[in-house]
């Protein structure tokens, strides 16, 4: 009996991933409904996580009238063309899409450089911290005075880039001995704008959250 | 002169990623100025142009910088939409495994192979032979997806996919000399062999690709130079 094809939008999803949560902000900000479902990633993950990310068994995957896209950023570029109707998160402009697209993927570096920072001690861990604080300076610098970074408009850059925030306060900083509002100090009022928002304040689990989360990954890792 | 176009990119001739660049503005049909970078001794408008990697390629387009290979070939194809060919599809979700399939060849092919040739152990490299074996599979399955049984991963002209995979076509050719082994094994993965050869022999991209004895002889240099580095070091 042939599979009856699922109407709509499903997202597969970790109550805490960042990257998942780009996908939520997104769908939030374009008033696009879709089915949540809270994948067990820490133990057996699901047949239909398995079947429809078979190449990287991760989240979030964005299931579509039943067919899955994977990896945060190429789902947020196909929510933006496969709804053109819904409001835009990326701006017109062939140059302007070229820059957001750049800085959406440099904000990865933030959790990448972040993960080293707990999960690494030493002469690791000193090198983490100063790729961080270049990273934090890059993106505080390009953000400059605007207020998001596109310009007067929310947009892909921030909503590629505040998920990690509460990653960085307080665990990063705590990890990596410093403080992003000393640091990236336009960062930091960038990150409480965004909080404004509702997309964001109903998606972002608070930093002292996150920082459980962490400890737990410790554990399991068996990590000091 | 009203309306020229000002294209600039900035290179270095072995780079797989500047590759990418040339094969998406060759197969669009455009004229660029071609600046070859002294790595060892990066230019002011190098580093003007990407103070947040310094690294090439960069492609300057009216006076404005663009970075990352990714970033520049779909920046081309957006810049440039009623020019030659289109490398991204036009369907979203066809864009999306076609940016899905980019995305895995940097994040897990790229690797595997680096992890391969300059593993610091025989682990690590036996290590990074295994995830290149799995990572070359994946990607025989996805030219067998995104081609539909067409030439190309864009179908019956090369596409996104095509040029981000095609930039490394130049050092899967000197993979054999330099290594023994073909990274696209007509044994294991008909399809990508074929492809290679395919695409390779374009007119649009035959003369774009570095020569292999070329990139032989800096592979060459380079492997001296770090051995020549290890065995100092060890004494």
């Amino acid at each position: 009996m042939a599979e009856e094809i699922k109407k709509g939008l499903v997202l597969l999803d970790f109550w805490v991933s960042p990257f998942g949560q780009r996908c939520r902000i997104a769908l939030a900000e374009k008033g696009l409904p879709y089915e949540y479902s809270e994948q067990e990633l820490l133990g057996t993950k699901s047949e239909l996580l398995l079947r429809s990310n078979p190449i990287h068994k991760k989240i979030p995957v964005l299931i579509h009238d039943g067919r899955p896209v994977n990896e945060s950023l190429v789902i947020l570029n196909y929510l933006e063309e496969a709804f053109p109707d819904a409001p835009p998160l990326l701006p017109a402009d062939p140059y302007a899409r070229a820059q957001a697209r750049f800085w959406a993927a440099y904000s990865d570096k933030v959790y990448e450089v972040g993960s080293r920072l707990w999960k690494t001690k030493g002469e690791a861990q000193s090198q983490a911290r100063a790729e961080m604080l270049q990273v934090l300076g890059n993106l505080d610098g390009e953000l400059g005075e605007k207020p998001f970074f596109a310009g007067e408009k929310f947009g892909f850059v921030d909503l590629a880039l505040v998920p990690f925030m509460p990653w960085l306060t307080p665990s990063f900083e705590r990890y990596g001995g410093f403080s992003v509002a000393e640091v990236a100090p336009r960062l930091a009022a960038w990150a409480d704008r965004c909080m404004e928002r509702e997309s964001v304040a109903k998606t972002l689990y608070p930093g002292e959250k996150v920082d459980e989360f962490i400890t737990l990954l410790k554990k399991k890792y068996g990590i000091e | 002169m009203a309306g020229a176009e000002d294209l600039k990119l900035l290179g270095m001739w072995a780079s797989p990623f500047v590759l990418r660049a040339k094969l998406a503005l060759s197969l669009k049909g455009l004229n660029y100025e071609y600046v070859e970078e002294d790595l060892k001794n990066k230019s002011e408008l190098l580093l003007k142009s990407n103070p947040v990697h310094n690294k090439v390629p960069v492609l300057i387009h009216n006076g404005k910088p663009v970075c990352e290979s990714t970033v520049i070939v779909q920046y081309i194809d957006e810049a440039f939409a009623g020019t030659g060919l289109s490398l991204l599809p036009s369907d979203p979700y066809e864009r999306a495994l076609a940016r899905f399939w980019a995305a895995y060849i940097d994040d897990k092919l790229l690797p595997s192979w680096t992890k391969t040739s300059r593993g610091s152990t025989e682990e690590e490299r036996a290590e990074g032979k295994e995830q290149s074996a799995v990572a070359v599979e994946n990607l025989e399955g996805a030219l067998r997806e995104c081609s539909k049984g067409k030439p190309f991963f864009g179908g019956d002209n090369p596409g996104y996919v095509d040029v981000i995979l095609g930039g490394l076509l130049g050092w899967v050719r000197a993979s054999e000399e330099l290594y023994g082994i073909n990274p696209f094994d007509p044994a294991k993965t008909p399809l990508l062999a074929a492809w290679a050869e395919r695409f390779g022999a374009l007119e649009a991209v035959d003369p774009v690709i570095p020569e292999v004895n070329k990139l032989v002889e800096v592979a060459k240099m380079m492997q001296a130079k770090l051995a020549a580095e290890a065995a100092g070091a060890s004494n």
